[in-house]
């Protein structure tokens, strides 16, 4: 098997992640399809790593999770701010700035 | 000799191929899981499935660092935390189904097919032709060789982290967080208000007292026999979970009836 292999799957997930984001209205699976993406593209970068045989693409694998774990921290302590106010979880409701 | 190795860093080993075949398949229906479910449980759950397949990627292409954090942060805290806020919004946030653009999903999953074939035709038209393979950078130990990347090429960007970290963890503090502006009211004001707004001044009643039955997910029997909404918790009621058994213990009831009639005869 080639290892390129890995480059195709990484790009599958990447775009049922970005497929997720645009057709679910769910904020929750929203994020959720947000952090497949991250995965994806995390994939991607450690199979860079190995095809060029330095650890370069870990390192920025590495740092994509540590800001995958911030954002998701801030985004889910938006998302229920958001559901304490508005008693909904669904992104079309959240059209407004104000309430 | 230099053509072995070439070839050995080219194509992997007929078992990583199994994995990959088996494990990827695996991969991708939790993706697309993730994306079709309609309940966001199932949808958390499918997708730490498809994590920790990819944490088993990275250990089989030797980034076994990153495999060990990939479990421990993403599906032991991250996908924890996905479910804890599942647990506090998602009880009775069902997707609705209604579309507010006309069309909007088809058109979405159109794009995504594009987006799609857009970046594995691209992948495809690459000319990948070494790989090298991790051997020589692994050598030291794969921690070892992060860590001595981490502290000097990539420190800058480490510490930077470090501050990421902590505004992250401030906002989350500061956007969950409420003051409250007002007293908390007091038993005596709530009842007062109980009696002025007049729609339910007695304790709501209690569920499923049956000889029989007596567990919250049954609901409470009105006078008449009909179920009294009012007896079960609304979480069970969003969800659907609770036990209606108005119809079996009424015909009991009717049977029971008949029954004393008769003897009574």
């Amino acid at each position: 098997m080639n290892p390129v292999n890995y480059l195709y799957l990484s790009a599958l997930l990447f775009t049922i992640g970005a497929a997720g984001v645009l057709i679910r209205r769910n904020a929750i699976i929203v994020f959720m399809c947000v952090e497949l993406m991250l995965n994806a593209a995390n994939l991607a970068f450690v199979t860079f790593s190995r095809m060029h045989g330095n650890l370069d693409g870990q390192i920025i694998a590495f740092f994509t999770m540590v800001v995958a774990a911030a954002e998701v921290v801030v985004g889910l302590a938006i998302i229920v701010t958001i559901f304490r106010s508005r008693h909904s979880a669904s992104v079309d409701d959240a059209s407004l700035m104000k309430l | 000799m230099n053509g072995v190795t070439t070839l050995a860093a080219y194509t992997t080993s007929t078992g990583e191929a199994v994995q990959f075949w088996v494990l990827g398949t695996v991969a991708v229906l939790g993706a697309l899981a993730t994306v079709l479910m309609k309940k966001a449980v199932h949808s958390a759950l499918s997708l730490a499935g498809t994590m920790i397949v990819l944490a088993v990627f990275y250990l089989a292409q030797g980034a076994y660092f990153l495999g060990v954090v990939q479990i421990v942060v993403y599906t032991g805290a991250i996908m924890m935390l996905f479910l804890f806020v599942v647990m506090l919004v998602g009880i009775t946030a069902a997707d609705s189904l209604k579309e507010t653009l006309k069309g909007q999903r088809w058109l979405a999953a159109g794009a995504g097919l594009g987006f799609g074939v857009l970046l594995i035709a691209g992948i495809a038209n690459a000319s990948i032709k070494n790989f090298q393979g991790l051997g020589q950078a692994n050598a030291g130990g794969n921690v070892e060789g992060l860590a001595s990347l981490i502290f000097t090429k990539y420190v800058w960007a480490f510490e930077i982290t470090g501050a990421l970290l902590i505004t992250a963890a401030i906002g989350a503090m500061v956007l969950t967080h409420r003051e409250r502006t007002e007293a908390r009211a007091t038993q005596r004001e709530l009842a007062e208000r109980r009696v002025r707004e007049g729609k339910q001044i007695t304790p709501l009643p209690a569920p499923g007292v049956y000889a029989r039955n007596n567990a919250v997910d049954v609901p409470g029997l009105l006078p008449d026999g009909t179920v009294s909404e009012l007896s079960v918790s609304p979480t069970l009621r969003g969800r659907g979970q609770y036990r209606d058994v108005s119809a079996e213990s009424v015909a009991k009831v009717a049977e029971l009836e008949q029954r004393s009639e008769e003897a009574s005869k």
